[in-house]
């Protein structure tokens, strides 16, 4: 076949020299000759050329997205590193921060995607995170289906992931601009932020500007639902306790002990250049320490950005973000331990600068508050002291796959002692890179 | 209760009237947009997402892109790749099935094009490659023709009422096409086979129209922002090849761009991919590309 093709080729390539040379009258034998091994040298090289094409151009491999049912993309987050404490996790709570002094490798991240069928589009996060002994922890991050063809504006997602509560929860580790979390996602959702089995429903509301509204429905059990069904850690005699009541795991009893996530989310482009996102959330579910013993946690965010018409590369940009969270922890009495009813009211925010100042390179400020015990007993708990946080770094992006950046944290504990730590994290990525959200 | 409803259907029939008049087109890009609003003419709403100035691959996926593609008829899109970081979370927060993959509103311009520079295999470490081949292809008129009968193809087969306007429009604007062509090939016929740089590897359609040789780029690798090193290696070579013209767009860096014109004697020439990137070229293909034409040419004459 190719033969075929190659030899009309040669035979009008032929013609058209022929044509186009307008050969003399006095052309001798040998001239014609020689044209004719020219022509067949072309044509050697032309097939050589056909050949080599035929060879590479099937290989399509499971990255390229559209040649494929799957996209894969792989991305590995190298923490390095050191902390005035060693017990790194009482600065940096998070699950996917740094974690200790030296090398740290805590999100290496296998990213799979594509769609199910003309009704649903599926996406899959599988962590690897090693241990401070370099043993590697397995975990299921996110597994979920997305609709594609819901009437009404509708959109569901099912599975399990991070849940849409303000805007850095769902996020992925090499999707913010700091080596860890704020303090306060970790103080109201735990190490792993808010992330769930379950569904949730949105709306896109037909506002001219953008506006969405958003139900989740979630088990809300677990420390990755940590101020909910979460039984939190066992004391010396064994009990489960969180925030010093003590705990009992229990089955749902009806819809009610179901975690609900509502989520208010709109945005304006002030100027062409200028995009202000606003967003109010919250998550309501019972926690263990008692049958009636509820939880609720209110956020609200907003996100700033600017970006001038003639960006190159996506630089230079200015975005700006805040979040701040309250809760109200219903603490059943505790008679064993000799605790009352309690309510534990606590809240925190960060704010964050991230300048894109010059192509590549991005510097970045942010603060952090949480306060401390208030109204409950902190025994045998996650720190629970009042915290501020300063946290300047600067990232130097190689490409969209690669990055380094350096951070410094300052953390003033109210009563522990200060601490200070430095970070440096590569970012390293394989395979398809998923396009970045707003 | 009853007055409501009939406000209610007064209102419904108010907001369905203009919504049924008009198709509304959204295109990723300006050039795409250019193309729509010749063929759509008063039939369409066009809007456009990216702006004509700033980087194609790197668009913000602004939440308003995604509530104007949730009402969109059509969505003009290149579908190589070039949009690749940002259109598909808009699409999927976008809940429209009138422009999912495969439907008549859903218009991938590459497709049945042959694209140039496809990698015969996808490696990172020679920049950032686009599998689908180079995806800036929109700046050689054979591939606006090509765009602008996919564009009516969709639009006839959405409004088939108005399949006769939008083939008149195909038609006119075609022959208009096939004129400026013309002339633009004359105007730069002198210069066939000449070499000029490039910030990027934007314009090998463009080359390939026109005959001629744009092989030099201040950046060493796709997307990889220009070295000292590698930009001495481009100076000596501009040097070597007497090269008279570079080809800068508007969010390329021009500080990069004029340190290399001094150094050797060529002059920066403004292009841009997208109408509207140059001044008095918004929503004009053909004015975009007298302009890119004009200002080579004077530049390559440049003794």
């Amino acid at each position: 076949m190719n033969r075929r093709i190659l030899w009309g080729v040669a035979f009008s390539a032929a013609a058209t020299l022929i044509h186009a040379e307008n050969l003399p009258a006095d052309n001798t034998l040998s001239n014609a000759l020689k044209e004719i091994s020219e022509l067949k040298l072309r044509t050697d090289a032309l097939e050589k050329q056909v050949r080599e094409q035929s060879a590479t151009a099937p290989a399509a491999p499971v990255i390229s997205s559209g040649r494929a049912y799957m996209n894969a993309g792989f991305d590995v987050l190298l923490n390095a590193g050191w902390s005035t404490t060693p017990d790194v996790s009482s600065i940096q709570p998070g699950d996917h921060d740094p974690s200790q002094r030296g090398f740290s490798i805590r999100n290496a991240e296998l990213s799979l995607d594509g769609a199910v069928d003309p009704f649903f589009k599926a996406f899959a996060n599988i962590v690897f995170k090693t241990a401070p002994d370099e043993s590697t922890a397995l975990e299921l991050e996110e597994a979920y289906a997305q609709s594609t063809a819901l009437p009404g504006d509708f959109q569901l997602k099912a599975g399990r992931y991070f849940t849409e509560f303000g805007r850095q929860n769902n996020q992925h580790p090499h999707a913010w601009d700091f080596v860890d979390q704020p303090l306060v996602l970790n103080r109201m959702f735990g190490s792993d932020g808010l992330r769930q089995n379950g569904a949730r429903l949105s709306w896109l509301a037909p506002t001219p500007f953008y506006a969405e509204a958003l139900l989740g429905v979630y088990n809300g059990q677990g420390g990755d639902a940590f101020s909910f069904r979460n039984l939190g850690d066992a004391d010396t005699n064994g009990v489960t306790r969180l925030y010093g009541h003590a705990t009992t795991a229990r089955d749902l009893r009806g819809l009610g002990d179901l975690l609900y996530v509502p989520r208010l989310t709109s945005a304006f482009d002030l100027t062409d250049e200028q995009t202000l996102m606003l967003g109010a959330s919250a998550a309501l579910g019972p926690n263990d320490t008692g049958p009636h013993a509820r939880t609720q946690v209110y956020g609200l965010d907003a996100f700033w950005k600017w970006k001038p018409a003639n960006a190159g590369d996506g630089w230079p940009f200015v975005k700006v973000q805040t979040e701040v969270l309250w809760r109200n922890f219903d603490a059943a009495a505790d008679p064993g331990a000799g605790l009352p009813e309690e309510h534990l009211r606590d809240w925190g925010l960060y704010s964050q600068v991230l300048w894109g100042f010059v192509r590549g390179w991005v510097a970045g400020l942010r603060g952090d508050y949480v306060t401390g015990n208030s109204g409950a007993s902190t025994e045998g708990n996650t720190p629970h002291d009042e915290a501020e946080r300063i946290s300047p770094n600067v990232t130097y992006y190689f490409s969209e796959f690669a990055k380094l950046r350096l951070q410094y944290n300052y953390t003033h504990f109210a009563v522990s002692s200060d601490e200070q730590a430095v970070w440096a994290q590569l970012e390293f990525m394989i395979g398809a890179h998923a396009a970045h959200k707003f | 209760m009853k007055s409501l409803k009939t406000f209610l259907l007064i209102l419904l029939s108010v907001a369905a009237v203009p919504a049924m008049a008009k198709l509304n087109v959204v295109a990723t890009t300006a050039d795409f947009g250019a193309l729509a609003q010749a063929i759509g003419g008063d039939l369409v709403n066009v809007t456009v997402l990216a702006k004509p100035t700033e980087d194609p691959h790197f668009v913000d996926a602004k939440p308003s892109y995604m509530v104007k593609l949730n009402r969109a008829d059509v969505l003009i899109e290149g579908g190589a790749e070039l949009e690749i970081g940002w259109l598909p979370p808009l699409l999927d927060g976008a809940r429209n099935a009138k422009i999912a993959a495969g439907q008549p509103g859903h218009v991938a311009v590459s497709d049945g094009l042959a694209l140039l520079e496809v990698p015969a295999e996808l490696d990172r470490s020679k920049g950032d490659l686009h599998a689908k081949g180079n995806p800036h292809f929109m700046i050689a008129p054979s591939n606006a023709r090509h765009a602008a009968q996919k564009i009516a193809e969709s639009f006839s087969a959405i409004d088939p009422a108005q399949a006769t306007t939008y083939q008149q429009n195909l038609t006119h604007w075609l022959q208009q096409l096939d004129t400026k062509l013309t002339a633009w090939k004359q105007k730069l016929a002198p210069f066939a086979g000449q070499q000029v740089a490039a910030f990027h590897k934007s314009w090998p359609y463009f080359a390939h129209c026109f005959d001629l040789k744009i092989e030099i780029f201040l950046e060493p690798k796709p997307g990889i922002p220009p070295s000292p090193a590698h930009l001495a290696e481009v100076i000596e070579t501009m040097k070597r090849e007497h090269v008279k013209a570079i080809i800068m767009e508007p969010f390329q860096n021009r500080r990069t761009a004029a340190a290399v014109a001094a150094a050797t004697g060529a002059q920066i020439v403004e292009c841009a991919q997208f109408p509207g990137g140059l001044k008095g070229t918004a929503g004009d293909y053909l004015a975009l590309l007298d302009k890119i034409v004009d200002a080579l040419v004077a530049a390559l004459a440049a003794k």
